[in-house]
């Protein structure tokens, strides 16, 4: 009788604990489903459907929007030298500073990082607009232009979005970095040295295999992004270095050409699963490889 | 005992033990050289924000050419109907965006506690998932998702209304920007939250359980102070992503939801004027000031609690 009791109190337990985990649940999962599961099913399904004569979507299946995104192929070839030169760019100018916040800064390393964090979380818009004037003629343009006495023009180009690009998302490529660096064990250079290794030597062999997982990490965080970036060749590009981000906001805003915009971005989330299947499996190539930070 | 010789073939002559006072002239390049490489990055993250700062004080109207001081276009910016509609928008939509997406990303982290490893990975890929593709994919997705939901609906609802004169019809406004940062600051949240609640000390709450508090009482008293510094991370970023985002708001903005972002974006098609500076010089000053209250918050929090917080612990420790 009393076995009895308790065994019924549990399974009521159990189901009103059951029923707290959905209800804990219960907005995310509206929140994914709807805005996000269900959005990106669409775009799927819109990639082989029609454009309405006032714009929209109208059910179809045809290959039309992938045979002429694939036609004009120029915005997604542009996208992908950008965001492959943009992730070199944050590299080159990332790891030096990364290394020295974790090996070198002492004392000042809160700082620093707190100085990286801030430009990170102040808006990407007005951080990215201030190149207008930085670069512009009243800027390095006008001051190559008076040193060179010719003409001399960096907005509207690639480099100017370049420029834009490293700027924008370096702090992503450091903060992996400094991570993986900051938890290697200090011992293992001064081993390396004491065989006799030189700075290079042991930076090659020990340190950056050492780094290598927050360098891919920092990689992939910058590169899909950059895939996808608008608002920076559109400031700094004028517009007219035209990356997938610009086609798409032309093909869903200006054109409402759902179905041909929806394949351009279908283009893009298969460009952004090539990059992640890249990273997991380079994850799982080796155990020391396991504890790299995502974010 | 004499060394056995090693035959070192294809291994440099390395300089054995560097005895005396020889300088290390590489070494101190090297050195010479992170130092002068962090400076400059930093003056290239800084620059841009000096420059707009300094630029909204000019007082030529020409934006890049100095003429000296004067605070005249704040007073611009503050008469000017159109930023003051858009800084509304703004607070609008961020304000309801940072609770709901704190509150929903703080249950999930909790909820995710409690269930088995196959549901949890299923919602920690859609998590990574919402994070990390670009920004402009939310944008579309969510635009192309209102829309034909809209389409949906919006019959129905003027089927259901006798009065066709003035019909409620559903549309793109502040309620879609809305749930569009919300699925993505809500995911920002379950991370941060849940790195703090990964690395909380469990004996405490077991201990609770031990002296017959109940889950509520386990939660208010236990877990979510423990929470708290998460939580207000998780609030702060909220808000300062939904106050200073433009691609998501402006997919899904409505004809009269314009952000401070979209005013500001609109500007640059002419040119840069003092008074855009002087109104992103208040947009940077209001998102550093509330840095640099959760910055505040978790200091004292961790003073108390004797743990290590800070924001950018936080931002750099979630995995």
């Amino acid at each position: 009788m009393s076995a009895r009791t308790t065994a019924r109190s549990d399974t009521g337990g159990r189901a009103k604990s059951a029923l707290l985990t959905g209800a804990l649940l219960l907005p995310i999962s509206v929140w994914y489903l709807l805005l996000l599961v269900v959005p990106l099913v669409m775009v799927a399904i819109f990639s082989f459907g029609r454009r309405a004569p006032n714009g929209g979507y109208v059910a179809d299946f045809t290959l039309d929007n992938y045979a002429r995104a694939l036609g004009t192929i120029d915005p997604f070839l542009t996208s992908l030298s950008m965001a492959i030169g943009g992730t070199i760019g944050t590299l080159l100018v990332g790891l030096p500073l990364a290394y020295f916040m974790a090996t070198r800064a002492g004392r000042w390393k809160g700082l620093l990082l707190l100085l990286l964090i801030i430009p990170f979380w102040t808006s990407f818009l007005i951080r990215t607009y201030s190149w207008l004037i930085l670069l512009g003629q009243g800027g390095l343009a006008g001051f190559l232009a008076d040193l060179t006495g010719g003409e001399f023009r960096i907005l509207g180009t690639w480099s100017a979005v370049m420029v834009g690009l490293v700027y924008g998302y370096l702090p992503l490529m450091v903060f992996p970095i400094y991570v993986t660096l900051e938890r290697m064990d200090r011992t293992l250079i001064e081993a390396s040295k004491d065989l006799g290794a030189g700075r290079w030597a042991s930076f090659r062999q020990v340190t950056l295999p050492i780094a290598l997982p927050g360098l891919v990490t920092g990689s992939l965080l910058v590169f899909i992004p950059m895939m996808g970036e608008y608002v920076i060749p559109q400031i700094l590009g004028y517009g007219r270095v035209f990356l997938m981000g610009n086609a798409l906001y032309l093909d869903f805003v200006e054109f409402r050409n759902w179905p041909a915009g929806s394949a351009k971005a279908v283009m893009l989330i298969v460009i952004m699963l090539v990059a992640i299947t890249f990273y997991l499996w380079f994850l799982n190539r080796g155990r020391r490889t396991r504890e790299v930070s995502m974010l | 005992m004499t060394a056995p010789t090693i035959p070192a073939s294809g291994v440099r002559e390395m300089p054995r033990p560097r005895v005396g006072p020889k300088v290390d002239r590489l070494g101190l390049l090297v050195e010479g050289y992170f130092r002068a490489h962090t400076v400059l990055v930093y003056a290239f993250l800084y620059l841009p924000i000096l420059v707009v700062v300094l630029f909204s004080f000019n007082a030529n109207r020409q934006a890049t050419v100095w003429l000296g001081f004067s605070t005249a276009w704040y007073g611009e910016a503050f008469r000017d109907v159109f930023v003051q509609k858009a800084l509304l928008n703004s607070f609008i939509v961020a304000i309801p965006n940072a609770i709901l997406a704190t509150t929903f990303g703080t249950m999930a982290a909790l909820g995710l506690q409690r269930v088995g490893r196959k549901t949890r990975s299923s919602y920690d890929s859609l998590t990574y998932i919402s994070v990390i593709v670009p920004e402009i994919t939310i944008a579309l997705a969510t635009l192309i998702f209102f829309a034909s939901s809209f389409d949906v609906v919006n019959p129905i609802l003027s089927a259901l209304q006798g009065d066709p004169a003035k019909p409620f019809k559903l549309g793109f406004g502040h309620s879609t920007i809305i749930a569009a940062h919300v699925l993505f600051n809500t995911s920002l949240v379950l991370l941060i939250v849940r790195a703090r609640l990964s690395g909380m000390d469990r004996t405490l709450v077991e201990a609770s359980y031990d002296l017959f508090a109940t889950p509520w009482r386990t939660f208010r008293q236990i877990t979510f102070p423990q929470l708290l510094p998460a939580i207000v991370a998780g609030f702060l970023l909220a808000f300062t992503f939904s106050f200073d985002d433009y691609l998501i708001t402006t997919f899904n903005s409505g004809p009269a939801s314009s952000t401070l972002p979209l005013w500001i974006f609109g500007q640059l098609r002419k040119t840069v004027t003092p008074e855009t500076n002087a109104v992103a010089t208040m947009v940077l000053a209001f998102t550093l000031g509330m840095l640099f209250v959760g910055q505040w918050v978790l200091r004292r929090q961790s003073r108390r609690g004797g743990q290590e917080a800070s924001m950018a612990s936080i931002i750099t420790e979630e995995r």
